[in-house]
């Protein structure tokens, strides 16, 4: 499915999503004495059958953005609209329809299943709780269908989560996540906690799965090699914003935020010759508390082309290039 | 840059070659019995105990309450295997009987107290917020009450007999076990498939008892036969000081109360037999309780 | 550390008035009217007036919130009313009982740690050995056994040594002496209730020492003192013994309770006049004034307790205090 193949009207679009953490303290009353920004902000847009890649140190905030968007929490401030509909505000009644076309895919293989239900179980209960197939023999054959589809064999459906590997267990949250038949799949990290071969098993398969089922991800990650490969968009986040947000290779080939290059500096090139010939400027400094952010750009401590300006005034989103959003003042194309 | 991927990636099952890590039940028991001699030797106490409680009808030589004036205070013989009483009841009898009593009051405080407390803590755990700060602070309250203090306000409050005991120990126990399967289920609450549960759409009480419940249930198990153990004790303790189960039902702690002590030194067979009862059931459990926890602790299985 | 002082402190203040919310609770759930129960004679006849006086005399005209105010303040004035049973205060008939359970429970402690806390190192230490075996038989056997069976078992062990030695059955003496007064006489009085109160807390300090100090031997501070050649017992006293007693020390708020429990019955046992025995003939009496002011001293003694344990471990782990 080419670029041009996609859809033009948004399927998720993201304005001003903020999420907020009180921070309390208090020796019989708790008062709040700040907050922890994990959220601060942010928009972008989702296009069907696209895969939008969410990418960013530990802490920046895209796996508390993931998790607005699955409404595990409950955003402080601004709107998901998914098809049209502001998700963010929405209750429990509508959220159930909900469940049905946004699913997840978790990072840690080892604990996202429950340990004491079988596969077969763990896969079966979503389609049960929400009536898909009412009588257990459809069901199973959907579990086994479900888990065909990932790569196993249906005999799993009788296995336990600990007597399989990470890879095989994987498989069966992605089936898991497949049974309500979503539209839509938010992949937190998943890919991060396995073995580089098995990586590149789960990655084809999210693939084939993708143009199979017609859906789309929204797939954070903090390895850029795997995002390459899969993402046709990407959006770099630091400190609870986005700063970067373009068509796959051209970011990768023309990063233009100061961090997004300092990110794709660090990543090692598998050919002596242009590795040796790199030279390799290391970030200064370390990633600041999200309690107290630096005011105005909240890269500019550690940004080599930072000026006075930029400790002022916060950089919004703009356009210096097609399609290609950069957050930051001082970018010269 | 792009990554080499092999053309199939289907795994087959190689559920054919499974390594027999699969025990049925019986094998698991026969394991622990051979691990846990300890464990094995506690659990057949009980057993032993129980068995003779229900059997109490047919094993028991003489009834527990018949007065026999003409054989008071008779040493073990081979009329009366451990004697008679001040009223010539014949004692092995009344300790046969009392073995239904110690364990059905045991058993049914246990039982009821740790569901309880499985609700409140886990209940408490999952919703937290408010409602979980002050289900804690009553907790603490009631546990501010030592356990046969609490028992013994709820008997002047109720008065005594079987039923009015089982309350007055239940609700003791309550609080202590809410307490601790709470920790547990805290710690659990945070975990992915819980995350994914609720990203399912799943209800609350599904969560709760589906995916939260079933991973509590080692320290369930544990705290269930320790208070199996703590109720007998406050039951015996109870009927000693007369405030517990009443005459006529047959009760160890009573069988102590009687004068005991005035025949002390003339007939120690009174004193010395249902207490020997009393300790070592509760001996049983212990060993018991302290075995199963063992055998459960994840980081010594052989899984 | 000031902030963990102050809120454990603090904490107190709710959990006691919880408790007296409840003691104040039960004795409301009597059922019928307490002055009818104890003034009626019987047949559902009673004196009017002196049931409407009983009342007055008890506050208990007054409506529930004031009546509960007037109990709290009663506690802080020390005013905790009349014994039904006898007639006399509350806190007269206490005083005059706190010494001897008071001297008990402290020799118990005293007692159970001198007994327990070397035989738990020595089980550590031999861990697995016939030594270890036999100690941890009999904590768990201490933990299984009826405190009050116990004490019978002394008894008669009592009576029938002296027997044997001296010809006559000698009981340990009943009444209650001072120690300054009358050394000999009070020890023989309070060593074998102390005996079988402090029997399963030594029991369970027994466990704890061993598991806490099975713990610390495993650390790698203990490997370099090794390595280092230091002698044995200067690293169990010195490195060893003071960490694994910190969770010891946490036992002992929690064995409060269980003393308290053990008193209860073995005053009974050794026709002691102490709270014990106090607490459970106002219970067979149904002298609900004298029952509740004990519930709420049980209690109270117990949170202050915990309180000052909880902060003496905060003060003993350098974790705590400097963090």
């Amino acid at each position: 499915m080419t670029l041009a193949e996609l859809d033009a009207k948004p399927l998720l679009e993201v304005r001003g999503l903020q999420m907020h953490f009180p921070v309390t303290e208090g020796i019989v009353i708790s008062r709040k004495i700040g907050e922890v920004k994990a959220v601060d902000g942010i928009n972008f847009t989702v296009r069907r059958g696209e895969t939008l890649g969410l990418v960013g140190e530990s802490g920046c905030g895209k796996t508390t953005t993931g998790r607005c968007i699955l409404r595990l929490e409950r955003p402080t401030a601004g709107e998901i609209l998914y098809d049209g509909i502001d998700i963010a505000k929405l209750e429990r009644k509508d959220l159930m329809v909900l469940r049905r076309r946004i699913q997840v895919i978790f990072q840690d293989p080892y604990s996202s299943l429950n340990p004491r239900m079988k596969v077969g179980e763990i896969i079966a209960e979503p389609i049960m709780v929400h009536g898909i197939e009412r009588s257990a023999a459809r069901r199973s054959a959907r579990v086994r269908e479900l888990l065909s589809v990932c790569g196993l064999d249906p005999k799993f459906a009788d296995r336990y989560p600990h007597e399989m590997s990470g890879g095989q267990r994987q498989r069966v949250g992605i089936a898991r996540a497949l049974a309500l038949e979503p539209e839509f799949i938010v992949c937190d990290e998943a890919v991060s906690a396995l073995d580089v071969s098995i990586q590149a098993q789960i990655v084809n398969l999210l693939e084939d799965l993708r143009g199979q089922f017609g859906l789309t991800y929204l797939f954070i990650a903090h390895d850029l090699s795997v995002v390459r490969h899969l993402c046709q968009r990407v959006a770099v986040m630091y400190l609870g914003r986005i700063v970067e947000l373009a068509e796959c290779d051209e970011l990768f080939d023309n990063p233009l935020h100061p961090y997004t290059q300092a990110l794709l500096a660090a990543v090692p090139v598998p050919d002596p010759t242009v590795e040796a010939s790199r030279t390799f400027r290391p970030v200064r400094g370390e990633v600041p508390s999200a309690i107290n952010p630096p005011p105005g750009c909240v890269f500019h401590p550690r940004c080599p082309i930072a000026v006075e300006t930029c400790r002022q005034i916060r950089p919004e989103l703009r356009e210096p290039r097609s399609a290609h959003w950069v957050a930051c003042t001082e970018v010269r194309v | 840059m792009t990554i080499a991927a092999p053309t199939s990636y289907t795994i087959p099952a190689i559920a054919d070659d499974l390594p027999e890590i699969r025990r049925s039940l019986w094998r698991r028991a026969w394991i622990f019995c051979r691990r846990q001699p300890l464990g094995t030797f506690g659990m057949v106490i009980v057993i032993i105990m129980a068995i003779a409680g229900l059997s109490a009808e047919w094993i028991a030589p003489y009834s527990p309450t018949a007065n026999d004036f003409s054989a008071m205070t008779e040493p073990p013989s081979w009329a009366h295997w451990l004697g008679t009483d001040q009223f010539g009841r014949d004692q092995l009898s009344r300790i046969i009987y009392g073995a239904r009593t110690a364990l059905i009051v045991g058993f049914s405080c246990a039982i009821i107290a740790s569901l309880a407390g499985m609700v409140l803590g886990v209940g408490s755990a999952y919703f937290g917020g408010r409602l979980d700060l002050y289900l804690q602070g009553v907790l603490d309250v009631v546990m501010a009450f030592p356990l046969i203090i609490m028992a013994l306000a709820v008997v002047a409050i109720f008065g005594t007999g079987v039923h009015n005991v089982i309350f007055a120990i239940t609700i003791p126990l309550i609080p202590r076990c809410a307490r601790v399967l709470r920790s547990s289920a805290l710690s659990i609450r945070e975990v992915p498939y819980i995350d994914a549960a609720r990203a399912c759409g799943f209800g609350h009480s599904r969560i709760i008892l589906r995916h939260m419940v079933p991973n509590v249930v080692a320290p369930f198990l544990i705290l269930l036969t320790a208070f199996v153990g703590q109720a007998i004790l406050a039951e015996a303790s109870l009927s000693y000081l007369g405030l517990g189960v009443q005459e006529p039902v047959p009760a160890w702690g009573l069988m102590l109360q009687g004068g005991a002590e005035e025949y002390a030194s003339t007939a120690p067979w009174i004193a010395v037999f249902p207490g020997l009862a009393i300790a070592l059931t509760v001996f049983g459990f212990s060993l018991f309780g302290d075995a199963l926890r063992d055998a459960l602790d994840p980081k010594l299985r052989d899984r | 550390m000031y902030r963990y002082i102050i809120k454990r402190i603090l904490l107190v203040i709710p959990t006691l008035l919880g408790a007296a919310a409840l003691v104040f609770l039960l004795m409301r759930l009597i059922p019928g009217d307490i002055c009818v129960v104890r003034l009626g004679s019987g047949g559902g006849t009673f004196d009017e007036r002196a049931v409407a006086a009983c009342h007055a005399q008890l506050g208990l005209d007054r409506p529930i919130f004031v009546q509960f105010v007037n109990f709290v303040w009663g506690f802080f004035r020390g005013d905790f009313g009349i014994s039904m049973w006898s007639g006399k205060p509350v806190l007269t008939e206490i005083a005059a009982r706190f010494p001897v359970s008071l001297e008990i429970a402290i020799m118990a402690v005293v007692v159970a740690t001198i007994i327990a806390i070397p035989l738990g190192t020595l089980s550590a230490l031999k861990q697995n050995s016939p030594i270890d075996f036999v100690i941890r038989v009999v904590s768990i056997a201490g933990l299984a056994t009826p405190s009050f069976w116990l004490g019978i078992l002394f008894i008669l062990a009592i009576l029938n040594i002296s027997q044997a030695a001296f010809g006559a059955p000698w009981m340990p003496p009943i009444d209650y002496v001072p120690i300054w007064q009358d050394p000999l006489r009070n020890l023989s009085m309070v060593i074998f209730p102390a005996l079988t109160v402090g029997y399963r807390t030594s029991a369970v300090t027994m466990r704890m020492t061993r598991s806490a100090m099975l713990e610390v031997l495993r650390e790698d501070y203990i490997r370099t003192a090794r390595a280092k050649g230091l002698v044995e017992h200067l690293i169990i006293n010195r490195h060893a013994l003071k960490n694994a007693l910190l969770p010891v020390v946490t036992l002992i708020g929690i064995e409060a309770a269980f003393l308290i429990g053990g008193l209860v019955v073995t005053e009974q046992v050794f026709n002691l006049n102490g709270i014990g025995r106090l607490f459970v003939q106002s219970v067979q009496n149904q002298d609900y004034t004298m029952t509740q002011a004990l519930v709420m001293l049980v209690v109270a003694a117990f949170v202050l307790t915990n309180t000052v344990v909880d902060l003496l471990y905060a003060w003993l782990d350098p974790r705590i205090r400097y963090g």
